[in-house]
């Protein structure tokens, strides 16, 4: 019972962060919308590797979901990186334009 | 060690040297890539000589560690990215110098230092792909090549260049999470990740949800129609080099992952594959319309890299059994024949925008630009795309076609297809030859002849690459007609 909650939220934070992905303008919105779809996709992995309430659980989905996780950072980083700059850049050429 | 292993650690250890000696940066970039192309050589010689390899990476076999699987349609593809790769680095190399100079510009400078790097990791990230023999392996060298492509895009700095790259971080991300899904329900659905055994997960109703997810990551990735909106922008805001490389060789690697899961019966299910095939065929004519509307001489390229990803896309998911049918082989040849060509097509546009000044295709006539070498390049090019003999994109349209005639009646609309996208092809490719020919408007004068120069050089070897493929197709065919792993 307790992997079918993981994995209705789970398949639920996915189609809501797929949606706001694909909806947003927004450069930090979509950043957080990928975060959350990452989250969404662990919690459908760690219920996978649920076996039982007696029963240790599957180390194989773990590890995909820890490589999962160094993935998400990096990629993070770069995406708030490229955002940064974008904002910048956008803001000294409103600067420019004002002047 | 073994010979495979290192066409993935060489590149990578390339990669790490030249962003720490950041002044040698073009040095530890050719010994990355001239090695890699040896190491790549070397190993289609070995299996063509001795049959497929098997790997087990410090000596785990499966399920526990990581196998390395090299055949012929791995040698194939790691010989086009080394041959591609080679082409390109001598362009770069062409365009950034070798060393740094007293008065040199701060750009250029920065360009040159940030290319190396990020091109000797998507070297050694494509390899990988391409010799990985399960699925968990081919999710970390997709993120590898994603993130190496991203910086790629970046490298020219400017506002819609950024724009662009991050637009495709956003859609490689979702797609790579897509397909880590895709691979976590695998995992639940049969226990485990290895591509020798996906035919299993037909069997099952999840197994056939986590083959969907797997491919619905792909298509992100493979920027198939209509999943495509991130890619022209992507491909035509990066600087020449950068746009070969994304074109020819990135998008490679989702498509090569579609064709080892139907080779190994991953994907048996009909609606899926016909899907796939109609979403290729879709992606055709899209492509090759976007290119008739295209301003722009370099979004006209990108945009036909979606028609030809949909055409591969196309000959892929109608490739039967590979016992029995040869499509999968046509698939190979057009993937191979597109690296050469496309790439080809980028180096000489980013030489026409340079020389000419702009790219506005309606401006082109032979008042600001007198087509030299770089218009040779384009028009050979253009040749193999279309599919023209002896060109290597007419043996793989030739392949494609028999293949279908051979499957019986379903086919024939297929054919049908597949030759009006190569006529749309013709039609598209066409407004920028004829631009080359055009006489320069009432009172101006043709410009001068540009005279040959090195920095055409690339562009013209892979034009010639691509066109004497199809004289020398016995090579590849010889290695895609050994056994398969």
């Amino acid at each position: 019972m307790p992997d079918l909650i993981y994995h209705g939220v789970g398949a639920g934070l996915v189609g809501m962060a797929l949606y706001r992905a694909a909806t947003c303008a927004d450069l930090l919105t979509r950043i957080l919308a990928l975060n959350v779809l990452a989250v969404g996709i662990a919690a459908v992995l760690v219920a996978a590797a649920y076996r039982g309430s007696d029963v240790p659980p599957d180390a194989v989905p773990h590890a995909f979901v820890l490589t999962g996780i160094v993935v998400l950072v990096a990629v993070t980083a770069a995406l708030l990186a490229l955002a940064e700059r974008l904002e910048r850049d956008g803001d000294a050429g409103r600067d420019n334009a004002d002047e | 060690m073994s010979e495979p292993s290192l066409l993935v650690l060489w590149p990578f250890l390339a990669a790490v040297m030249a962003a720490v000696n950041v002044r040698g940066a073009t040095v530890w970039g050719g010994i990355g890539t001239l090695g890699t192309a040896v190491f790549a050589v070397s190993l289609a010689v070995s299996v063509h000589a001795t049959g497929p390899e098997l790997i087990f990476i410090g000596g785990w076999v499966t399920p526990l560690g990581i196998a390395l699987r090299a055949d012929g349609l791995a040698a194939v593809m790691v010989c086009m990215t080394a041959a591609v790769g080679v082409a390109v680095s001598v362009q770069a190399a062409a365009t950034w110098g070798l060393a740094t100079t007293a008065d040199e510009p701060a750009e250029r400078a920065r360009q040159r230092r940030g290319f190396w790097p990020l091109w000797l990791c998507t070297l050694s990230a494509l390899n990988a792909l391409y010799l990985s023999g399960d699925l968990f392996n081919l999710y970390v060298t997709f993120e590898i090549l994603g993130l190496a492509a991203v910086g790629l895009t970046a490298l020219r700095g400017t506002d819609e260049a950024l724009r662009a790259a991050f637009d495709y971080l956003v859609a490689g991300l979702a797609g790579s999470l897509l397909l880590l899904l895709g691979i976590a329900l695998a995992y639940a659905a049969i226990g485990r990740v290895d591509l020798g055994s996906v035919a299993l997960l037909n069997d099952t109703g999840a197994g056939r949800v986590a083959i969907g997810m797997v491919l619905a990551g792909i298509a992100l990735k493979a920027a198939l129609f209509p999943l495509h909106f991130w890619m022209p922008a992507a491909h035509s805001n990066a600087v020449p080099v950068s746009s070969a490389i994304l074109s020819a060789l990135v998008v490679k690697g989702a498509l090569y992952l579609v064709l080892r899961l139907i080779l190994d019966g991953g994907f048996d299910t009909g609606p899926l594959r016909w899907g796939f095939a109609a979403l290729g065929a879709a992606g055709m004519f899209w492509g090759s319309l976007s290119a008739l509307r295209a301003t722009q001489l370099k979004l006209l390229v990108a945009h036909s890299t979606v028609a030809q990803i949909g055409l591969i896309t196309l000959a892929i998911s109608v490739s039967g059994d590979p016992l029995t049918s040869l499509a999968w082989q046509a698939a190979a040849l057009l993937m191979v024949s597109h690296a050469l060509a496309k790439s080809a097509m980028f180096l000489a546009v980013g030489r026409i925008k340079e020389k000419a000044g702009h790219d506005t295709i309606a401006e082109l006539n032979q008042a600001t630009l007198n087509p030299g070498a770089a218009g040779f390049a384009f028009a050979i090019a253009a040749i193999s795309l279309i599919g023209l003999p002896p060109t290597a994109g007419f043996l793989g349209k030739w392949t494609l076609i028999t293949g279908l005639i051979g499957q019986g009646q379903g086919a024939w609309i297929f054919v049908a297809v597949v030759l009006m996208g190569s006529a749309l092809s013709i039609a598209y490719l066409w407004r920028v030859i004829s631009c080359f020919m055009k006489a320069p408007p009432d009172g101006a004068t043709a410009a001068p002849r540009v005279p040959w120069q090195a920095g055409d050089m690339a562009a013209v070897a892979l034009a010639l690459a691509a066109l004497l493929l199809g004289v020398f197709a016995a090579a590849p065919l010889a290695l895609l007609n050994g056994p398969l792993l």
